[in-house]
């Protein structure tokens, strides 16, 4: 026959040849290998340097690779031993003397002794210090308390403080605390965040960009050697790829499961895990001028907005209503008489009235996403809605993270009246520490954008803060809540629960309240 | 031949130039601030003046322009913040994988297309033509981000036939059919497009071609019509059809981008988008300007290829 004939019939005959090329290629459905955790995040990490990371996706990998001097209790925000054994405090709350563990090795053979903690923290603290230059060390104010480390014998480690800071242990728990191999720093520089060594449970062994971060068992750990023989965290971006990996089978653990997606995995191939952490999802106010400066008008703020709608509609149950400046999950500290402010929309306009501001007009700052923020645009439009509801007129302005936190950061004023705004933290004196106290306004290092002063708040925050008694901790903490919940500088949203889902064969798997991702004692079966 | 190529290549600095500045300012006009982005949340304006000094970025644009530009002519494109490694390394790695994944989208696209294009043509307005017609206008129509995701769908989460992700498997892939069985999906969304538009084209310049006396000549001498059609015909439909290929290239590159985040590719596309997000300038500016310039040498190419082909296009 004719030409195009034989055209058409070559072109089946690729189609057919294509269609056997993936017969014969697919081996069978996906499957993760045995003994191996796959684990899909949400962003490839930036850097394995425990002391030059900030995000919580990177912390899933390094609680893994490293140890710290202590750790948070399973299940806890509880402080207890990890590479020290015990520790002392003195009297005064200065003097901190740590007996490390004996014969902990890092992964590279590097012994685990004083003057390797010492190297740890005096490269973070000490600007002089010859590897301070591989920072640059974003959250090294969690120990700058420390006034000198000294190694007093090989497995004694003091540290003296300028001044009490109680919480200190618990930044010592958190992955800015983790203790990193000197040799290693030594040998790599600047480059020792793309190879890490530690003394954790497993040990790095190969970082291919945006495809895998891979972690082998480190069976001479102290605390026992690790279930799996190895754990790899894929970077998978799109959160509808990650899901779809994860549906595939192409996963075992995937964190930070987009709410919308939840529904999908609710059945025998899988298991979901929700904990809730030390988060708080807020509206900063400007205290400085404008409508907010009027207790009764931030007070109507709260009334006037739908909290439960929001956590149950946009967030679709991923996240609780918050009732004050603590989250729940310091249980210690919380106060668990506070009532979120419920939603009231009369008496949001009774009180408005009665204040009669000036001007019903507000500017809200809204971020397009950022870590901890949830579903930004969303929410602020949700919170818009209600506002505009009861008698404000807002008016919102989008910007992306970076330059949101550009803005906000330096503070509201003559910007804003109202800023979005999370934190994820470790212990309840780094939030109000940091943004509530009016020595911590933006022009005196601080974050407390929104200009909220109250001399009592002040007062009890440093009482908890030089305080070594928990239950004096905890009582000046629950009285700051009181304040700070009448007071509103805030507008109290949220208080995430996090997620994560793994295929019915994975046991041993929890949620640490800590968002750390322990998975020493995880197994696949 | 020789003196065309040299004027051809020069004529590509100052395009590669225009793109060097053009890349350079969309960067330094787009809202936020590396060290912020480094700082992450607890950024206090205090720390980010200091990076953004201790970065160089606190000097006049121009300045930083030419440090860059001059770093760049010896080969120095930088080093990415996000991750500590330097540019043109990452650049290369990944430039790899998103030719891979282009290369084989193109080579798809110019053999189903021109084939389509060509039945079309040869038998136009019959039931092969009609059905192609209808088969490439849906081509055409459909977003190659949101065939992907419906591949995806379909041939991952539904079959578990293929991988939804990635580029070799994680635990003893890395071989020749591994690597095939990743690419299927993401080669096929991606060149489906590009196909379609590569078919609607031959299939004119076909019929174009046609139509012209020589072919009527070719025939009375009693060419059969396969050899009339392949051999006569098409290669004359060619000098009209590589142009659009050359198009198509670029199409493939640019779209690798969506279908890149879509399969987590580890390309160029997909690393620049995280670069983008993560306000890595430095890496984002030097893969722009490294795919950039391979564009501008892939176009050279292209009229290379046009200029053998067609004698009347003078060297």
């Amino acid at each position: 026959m004719f030409g195009p004939f034989k055209a058409s019939q070559s072109l089946m005959a690729l189609t057919a040849a294509l269609a056997l090329t993936v017969g014969a290629t697919v081996t069978s459905k996906a499957q993760t290998p045995p003994g191996v955790l796959i684990v899909g995040q949400i962003a490839e990490p930036k850097s394995l340097d425990p002391a030059a990371v900030t995000a919580q996706n990177d912390f899933r990998i390094l609680v893994n690779i490293y140890d710290g001097l202590v750790r948070y209790k399973d299940g806890t925000l509880e402080v207890e031993p990890a590479l020290a054994e015990s520790w002392d405090i003195s009297d005064d709350g200065t003097e901190y003397i740590f007996h490390l563990r004996e014969g902990v090795t890092f992964h590279d053979g590097t012994p685990l002794n004083a003057e390797a903690v010492k190297f740890n923290f005096e490269r973070m603290l000490n600007e002089d210090h010859p590897f301070h230059d591989t920072g640059p060390f974003p959250l090294a104010f969690f120990f700058s308390s420390i006034d000198s480390i000294e190694a007093v014998d090989d497995l004694t480690v003091k540290m003296t403080l300028s001044e009490p800071y109680a919480p200190l242990l618990s930044n010592l728990a958190y992955p800015t605390g983790l203790i990193v191999s000197p040799t290693a720093v030594g040998a790599n520089g600047a480059d020792f965040g793309r190879n890490p060594v530690g003394t954790g449970p497993f040990k790095f062994a190969e970082w291919r960009s945006n495809e895998l971060v891979a972690v082998e068992a480190y069976a001479d750990h102290w605390d026992g050697a690790p279930a799996s023989e190895a754990v790899v965290f894929r970077p998978i971006t799109d959160a509808n790829t990650r899901t779809a990996e994860m549906l595939s089978g192409g996963l075992d653990i995937m964190s930070e499961v987009p709410p919308v997606s939840l529904s999908e995995f609710q059945n025998d191939n899988f298991q979901i895990y929700e904990q809730a952490g030390p988060h708080l999802w807020f509206l900063i106010l400007n205290l400085k001028e404008g409508p907010f400066t009027d207790k009764l008008v931030r007070q109507a703020a709260n009334y006037a907005i739908n909290k439960t709608a929001i956590v149950e509609n946009v967030l679709e149950g991923t996240a609780e209503v918050a009732a004050g400046p603590t989250p729940p999950a310091f249980a210690w500290a919380y106060n668990e008489a506070l009532e979120p402010y419920p939603y009231d929309p009369e008496k949001a306009k009774a009180l408005l009235e009665e204040a009669s501001p000036e001007t019903t007009e507000l500017t809200f700052y809204v971020t397009e996403g950022g870590s901890g923020m949830l579903d930004p645009v969303a929410m602020g439009t949700a919170i818009q809605a209600d506002l505009n509801a009861v008698g404000f007129d807002v008016s919102i302005e989008t910007y992306e993270w970076n330059t949101f936190l550009g803005e906000v950061n330096p503070g509201l004023e003559g910007k804003a009246d109202m800023a979005e705004m999370a934190w994820m933290t470790n212990d309840p004196d780094v939030l109000p520490y940091l943004t509530l106290r009016s020595e911590a306004f933006p022009d005196q290092g601080g974050f407390n954008s929104g200009y909220y002063s109250n001399p009592e708040v002040d007062e009890l925050l440093q009482t908890a803060r030089v305080s070594t008694d928990q239950d004096e901790r905890a009582e000046a903490y629950k009285q700051m809540q009181e304040i700070v919940h009448e007071d509103a500088p805030w507008v109290f949203v949220a208080n995430w629960k996090q997620n994560a889902v793994s295929g019915a064969n994975v046991e041993n798997f929890q949620l640490q309240p800590s968002f750390l991702l322990e998975l020493k004692d995880v197994a696949k079966n | 031949m020789g003196r065309y190529l040299a004027r051809r290549l020069l004529s590509a600095i100052p395009v590669i130039l225009g793109i060097t500045v053009i890349v350079f300012l969309i960067m330094s006009l787009i809202p936020g601030d590396p060290a912020t982005a480094i700082l992450g949340s607890y950024a206090t304006p205090e720390n980010v003046e200091k990076l953004n000094r201790d970065l160089g970025l606190d000097k006049p644009l121009f300045q930083q322009y030419f440090i860059w530009l001059g770093n760049m002519l010896h080969g120095d494109f930088g080093t990415s913040y996000s991750l500590n490694r330097p540019v043109i390394d990452e650049v290369l790695d990944r430039f790899s994988a998103t030719l891979i994944l282009a290369g084989v989208s193109f080579v798809l696209c110019s053999v189903f297309g021109i084939m389509v294009g060509v039945i079309s043509a040869a038998r136009q307005y019959g039931l092969a033509d009609k059905a192609l017609t209808f088969a490439v206008l849906i081509g055409i129509s459909i977003p190659s981000f949101f065939l992907g995701m419906l591949l995806i769908l379909i041939f991952a989460v539904r079959l578990k036939w293929l991988p939804a992700s990635g580029m070799f498997a994680i635990y003893g892939g890395g071989d020749l059919p591994d690597l095939i069985n990743h690419l299927i999906l993401p080669a096929f969304a991606l060149s489906v497009v590009a196909t379609g538009v590569v078919a609607r084209l031959s299939r004119s310049a076909m019929l174009e071609v046609l139509r012209q006396d020589y072919i009527r000549t070719a025939r009375a001498k009693g060419v059969g019509e396969r050899d009339v059609i392949w051999r006569h015909a098409l290669k004359v439909a060619m000098v009209s059809i590589i142009p659009v290929l050359g198009i198509q290239a670029g199409f493939v590159l640019s779209g690798a981008v969506y279908i890149e985040v879509v399969f987590q590719w580890p390309g160029v596309g997909r690393m620049l988008v995280d670069a983008i997000l993560k306000r890595d300038i430095l890496l984002v500016q030097g893969g722009v300007t490294f795919v950039a310039a391979c564009y501008v040498l892939f176009n050279i190419v292209v009229d290379i290829a046009q200029s053998l082909l067609d004698p009347r296009i003078k060297t």
